[in-house]
């Protein structure tokens, strides 16, 4: 069957030979125009004067559009509508859209944008994230509080009290393609869009709405795009909105790319934050009470701010139960970047402030970082590995997290035990305290990370799907959903779930390009959910279709349908034997529809998020990981030398592909906690607006050696061929990078490192310093 | 701006275009030439994804101006092989899962098939420190390094 088996990425042999089509690859019509973005030079004021003389008679440009020129809505949000595509008069970051170019190339398009004179009205931006306190710069009335038990009193009578506060910094996405769309008018008003986003829908409906019609006026196609990770979740409707417009004015097709570093000065990048905690053990180790506070940074407008920084909320937790905990969060508004959907959602800042808390625990109470997490984790799932302490056996069930949902199949225990052995761990702690009381400049650490991180969108509504599926008469096969393909590999594992109901090869299945024309209303390709959701609606899809062509042959065998099988590219019923393309073609002359719609609804799902309370996810994914690293003490230089990670992606539906997301996911997470630092001056500009400027890991980053498995399990809960879904759990593994930064210093004082997210070189300097001088 | 005239060689074909001066010979080999496996991820220099070998030299194409490919030998990812021919490294990659977006993988092809014209038998940190100027966000290059290090073996006529 072909589910199951390691097949290559859909397009790999387009990919390899430069084939494979992005936005800015699509032959255009002659006569299309490019647009280019003029952008707010201050970070919050009123605009006095905008004079865009030059920029009109600069060389080919056809016209220049402002707010008053966009003929129905100026909005691009994704949620409250408070983000217009063109300023409204003020501004409210340094990189925010105030008019658009349109001219005939891109270069000339950029050229202008540059020569507006623009003066402003400026105010005191708020930047920080006590200045956004201050001034009660924030979204919602006040923070959202999460609370289970009495944290308070729990902490104030535990044997150890531990309290800190630590930053993590943002994160740019830097995605290899850069947002880009085209839009092509068509009769009557009609639209088609091309757009490298997540979300065709609402690409769609931000764009039906700018041009002031319904949606089935607007037809949206996605082939693939060049990365995503979040960053082309809601990033990309400014684009696609500002092509359309421009292509219904001029009449001409029009192509917007954002050149990197506008890419990285318009665009929304992953929340920071600020986590102050508070945490009381007992004298074994056993967390009883923690209290949060997270400040999250959320940039000038909400987009998906409130159900990334609840995600965060929800994963305070991460691996660990909590006998009484208090969560409260703040969503603060600040004048810099929109921060929006990056993988993990806000999960691994939450996820991080626990294993903070385990860390800084381990310190305190000299124990191994390894098994003072055992020693909090869930019960493992019914069924599962035995080895937990009795008292975590003997605990009292359901064990429930800080918002009130059981948690079942926790499996945590195994991988880590698992992971422990293979990774040799014992020798290997052995080892570095050995290396680090031999050598006194490079230090050794090791660091270990669990992940638990909850599958499906918080927002339930978003947690559904459609597929739409037809066999040709030849028995060929089209497919088409409402996933995206970003890199993922969802198109291929999708491919093989259609394969696989039809008992055929992949290489029978047409894979097409998203498309709101073919499936409507569809989520964002988000939130891990792609093949969970979509695989499960073409699976419908294929049943629906399959269900048919049985009937069809059962009746020409003689017997029931129930007795037709589909696989090894057959179909046989009783003394009846034929290839599928001779029974789609007895089903067709049979005047039998072989073309159907799928639809699935994630079951289960009941989730208060004001309360607190609730089931918010179907399951959840798991993994673990260990991390070895060197530090040199002079110039907090270091580098990862061995990870070993252990990853549960179900029984997964492709285990090369998943392989590659557990791979890059860890990549990506070391990247944030490590070297990836984005720095905006005291005027709020975004200084690390490139590559050259801001650093993600390179080839040359690669730890010496990299071990990833999968974890031999599947879903106890029924998704699709009981796999789980792996797009942002892995990137948590990363966390163990940090962790083991913060081992390595512990032997340069007496004292906690007190490291601060991303340990840049400068940043693990800073640590080695405090600790040495006693701080 | 007055457009030149630039004659050239491009994966063994002769072509002309007109090139502004200004612009790139990214910009030359994707809008003049049609040539848009070549791609610009940054325009910078600093990610590699437009990486072109230039008379042998490897280059990035974003930092080099159209006008400049006057009377030289351009070598692009579209001449590396097709669907019948691939090259060892296209096979391999393909084999290794070695892609993900595969935004990067024309530039890392281009890249790494000028190593192994100089290196036939690199060391894994040859390869690590060779790739470096080519950034990939997707794959945590772990199995890069495992298809290049498995095609030079194949070019090399050993069984990896």
């Amino acid at each position: 069957m072909s589910v199951s088996k390691p097949l290559p990425h859909d397009a790999a042999a387009l990919h390899v030979t430069g084939r494979a089509r992005y936005v800015d690859d699509i032959p255009t019509p002659r006569g299309t125009l490019h647009l280019a973005f003029g952008q707010s030079t201050v970070a919050r004021g009123k605009i006095t004067e905008l004079n865009l003389s030059e920029v009109r008679a600069s060389n080919d440009v056809v016209a220049v559009l402002t707010a008053d020129d966009l003929p129905f809505d100026n909005d691009v949000s994704p949620s409250i509508h408070d983000e217009p595509l063109l300023s409204d008069g003020t501004v409210h970051y340094v990189g925010q859209p105030v008019f658009a170019v349109i001219a005939r190339s891109h270069r000339a398009a950029r050229v202008a944008a540059r020569k507006a004179k623009i003066a402003y009205e400026e105010e005191i931006p708020i930047l920080t994230i006590e200045a956004a306190l201050q001034a009660n710069s924030r979204f919602e009335d006040g923070p959202r509080i999460y609370e289970k038990g009495d944290a308070a009193a729990a902490i104030a009578a535990a044997a150890h009290r531990i309290e800190g506060e630590f930053e993590i910094g943002g994160q740019e996405h830097f995605y290899l393609e850069g947002q880009a769309a085209l839009a092509l008018p068509q009769d009557n008003g009609d639209m088609v869009v091309h757009a490298s986003t997540q979300h065709p829908t609402e690409i769609q409906h931000k764009v039906a709405e700018a041009l002031g019609v319904p949606m089935h006026a607007v037809r949206v196609e996605t082939r693939r795009m060049g990365g995503g990770f979040g960053g082309k979740e809601s990033q990309g409707n400014a684009l696609a909105v500002a092509c359309a417009v421009a292509a219904r004015l001029t009449g001409q097709p029009c192509k917007m790319r954002y050149d990197r570093d506008d890419d990285m000065v318009i665009t929304g990048k992953r929340h920071d934050f600020k986590i102050l905690y508070e945490a009381g053990f007992d004298t074994e180790g056993r967390i009883l009470g923690v209290n949060f506070v997270h400040y999250v940074r959320c940039g000038w407008a909400q987009d998906l701010s409130l159900p990334v920084a609840d995600r965060a909320m929800l994963h305070a937790d991460n691996a660990y139960l909590l006998p009484a905990a208090r969560i409260e969060s703040h969503r603060l508004r600040t004048n810099m970047q929109s921060a929006t959907a990056f993988r993990g959602f806000g999960g691994p800042q939450g996820m991080i402030g626990i294993e903070r808390v385990m860390d800084h625990a381990s310190h305190v109470l000299g124990l191994d970082p390894v098994t003072i997490r055992q020693r909090n984790y869930y019960s493992e799932m019914a069924g599962g590995d035995t080895s937990a302490p009795a008292y975590i056996r003997d605990r009292e069930k359901p064990e429930t997290t800080p918002y009130g949902m059981a948690v079942t199949d926790f499996e945590l225990h195994g991988i880590t035990r698992a992971l422990v052995d293979s990774s040799d761990y014992a020798a290997r702690r052995a080892a570095v305290a050995d290396w680090n009381a031999r050598n006194e400049t490079i230090k050794r650490g090791i660091g270990f990370s669990p992940v638990k991180f909850g599958i499906s969108f918080t927002l339930t509504h978003l947690n559904q799907a459609g597929a739409l599926v037809h066999v040709y008469q030849d028995g060929s096969i089209h497919l088409n959903h409402g996933g995206t393909e970003m890199g993922q590999g969802l198109f291929q594992k999708v491919a093989q779930v259609a394969a696989a109901r039809f008992g055929v090869e992949t290489e029978r299945v047409k894979i097409t390009a998203t498309d709101t024309g073919k499936v409507p209303n569809t989520s964002a390709t988000a939130a891990s959910s792609g093949s969970d959701l979509n695989g499960m609606a073409v699976r419908a899809a294929c049943d629906t279709i399959r269900a048919r062509i049985a009937d069809v042959v059962a009746q020409n065998a003689g017997v029931a349908a129930q007795n037709v099988t589909f696989a090894d590219g057959r179909v046989r019923a009783g003394d009846v034997d034929i290839g599928f393309e001779d029974a789609a073609a007895m089903a067709y002359l049979a005047r039998v529809s072989l073309s159907a719609t799928g639809f699935y609804k994630t079951p289960k799902l009941d989730w208060d998020r004001i309360a607190g309370q609730g089931r918010p996810f179907f399951y959840f994914a798991y993994g673990a990981a260990l991390t070895e690293v060197a530090v040199d003490l002079r110039t907090g230089e270091n580098r990862i030398l061995r990870v070993d990670a252990l990853h549960d992606a179900g029984a997964s539906l492709n285990p090369a592909l998943d392989i590659g997301q557990v791979e890059g996911g860890y990549v990506q997470g070391a990247g944030w906690l490590t070297t990836e630092e984005l720095v905006w001056d005291d005027q709020g500009k975004l200084r690390t607006h490139a590559p050259s400027t801001y650093k993600i890991p390179a080839c040359s980053d690669r730890p010496d050696i990299f071990n990833v498995t999968l974890w031999d399990g599947k879903n106890p809960e029924k998704t699709i061929y009981r796999s789980k879904a792996v797009g942002e759990p892995p990137f948590m593994l990363g966390i163990s990078a940090f962790l083991a930064l913060g081992d390595a210093l512990s032997s340069c004082g007496a004292g906690y490192h007190g490291l601060n997210a991303p340990a840049t070189a400068e940043e693990v300097w800073h640590a080695v310093q405090r600790m040495s001088h006693g701080a | 701006m007055t457009k030149v005239h630039v004659t050239t060689t491009v994966n063994g074909d002769p072509v002309e275009f007109l090139a502004d001066p200004r612009e790139t010979l990214l910009d030359s080999l994707r809008n003049s030439l049609g040539l848009t496996g070549s791609k610009e991820g940054c325009g910078t220099g600093d990610c590699g994804a437009c990486s072109v070998t230039m008379n042998g030299t490897l280059v990035c194409s974003c930092l080099v101006l159209g006008v400049e490919a006057e009377g030289a030998q351009i070598e692009t990812i579209e001449g590396m092989g097709g669907d019948t021919q691939l090259h060892p490294l296209q096979r391999k990659f393909v084999e290794h899962a070695a892609l993900q977006c595969g935004f990067c993988t024309p530039g890392i092809l281009v890249a790494a098939k000028k190593l192994l014209e100089e290196n036939a038998n690199p060391t894994e940190t040859e390869i690590r420190y060779w790739l470096a100027g080519n950034l990939c966000r997707c794959t945590g290059y772990d199995k890069i390094i495992r298809a290049v290090q498995d095609a030079a073996a194949e070019m090399r006529g050993e069984a990896a």
